[in-house]
């Protein structure tokens, strides 16, 4: 099923909020193999100024699996997930997230298109503290195969 | 650790520390957990081969975490990865055996920014396969 095109610019409600602990960003950096001191480490995080252990770059794809993607989940967008690979992926930065931040994403659609048979969606996600600081934007595209009108 | 590069030492065309690393289906697991990325495709062979792919792959987004690291190595402060983007073009299969698969990473300098930053092009590879594309990243050096 091909999906909605009306969906450009839909925006869906905040993630519920993620509190960011010292243990979960050890937990991350050890399965991403990093034993850099600033994950594990609070004071040779403050020794670089940071004010607490800091979260690798690509720690914030934690946010996609709350079990609250709506992307995912909302049937009137009919992104059939069993057919979606990842296509793109991008972190910008606004500020170094640490332990002690509770975040919040916000998705919307950026963009849907086909080509080649596929569907290509395009996200967006602001992430920022509950206290409204922006910390990062995700940008990610997802191809789901042959579900375009006419493959 | 390594002291930050400084911006007005560095050229472009220099190339980052080679980094090469092993992915085995442990990893993967382990990864799945700290994710929360639980696709089947990731840990087992049944639901991967049923989907058509030659094994269990990797997580793109553990690949793109390990490739990261030929750029928080070289900048020590992971604070300083402002942006960073990759395509992923190839799938990392990981064999069910003790190895694993080898991912190749480097990296090379190709543009010099405002406000002490550089832009850095990544490859990595797994075997002859290139499985990120468009892998950049702007860092703030020193």
């Amino acid at each position: 099923m091909p999906l909605d095109p009306s969906y450009v610019g839909h925006s869906y409600p905040p993630s519920r909020p993620f509190q960011v602990c010292r243990e979960k960003i050890r937990e991350f950096a050890t399965a991403i193999g990093d034993d850099n001191p600033v994950y594990l480490d609070p004071q040779a995080a403050r020794t670089l100024g940071h004010p607490d252990v800091l979260a690798p770059p690509t720690f914030l794809t934690v946010l996609s699996f709350l079990g609250d993607d709506t992307v995912i989940s909302d049937p009137g967008l009919g992104l059939d997930y069993s057919r979606v690979v990842h296509g793109e992926q991008r972190f910008l930065s606004h500020r170094p997230l640490y332990a002690g931040d509770t975040v919040v994403g916000v998705t919307s659609i950026d963009g849907i298109r086909a080509a080649g048979g596929n569907d290509i969606l395009s996200t967006r996600t602001e992430v920022s503290t509950v206290e409204g600081e922006p910390v990062a934007t995700l940008f990610a595209t997802l191809v789901a195969r042959g579900t375009a009108a006419g493959a | 650790m390594a002291a930050t590069p400084r911006y007005a030492e560095v050229t472009v065309g220099q190339q980052l520390p080679e980094l090469v690393l092993r992915v085995r289906r442990v990893d993967l697991v382990r990864y799945a957990g700290a994710s929360g990325d639980f696709n089947p495709i990731h840990w087992n062979q049944r639901v991967a081969q049923q989907v058509g792919l030659p094994d269990v792959i990797a997580h793109g987004m553990l690949t793109m975490a390990l490739a990261a690291r030929a750029l928080t190595d070289w900048v020590s402060d992971p604070g300083r990865v402002l942006d960073y983007g990759v395509r992923f073009t190839r799938p990392v299969p990981v064999p069910d055996d003790d190895s694993g698969a080898q991912l190749r990473v480097t990296g090379v300098v190709s543009e010099l920014l405002e406000g002490g930053c550089v832009r850095v092009e990544l490859t990595a590879t797994c075997g002859e396969a290139k499985v990120l594309g468009a892998a950049r990243a702007t860092v703030r050096l020193g």
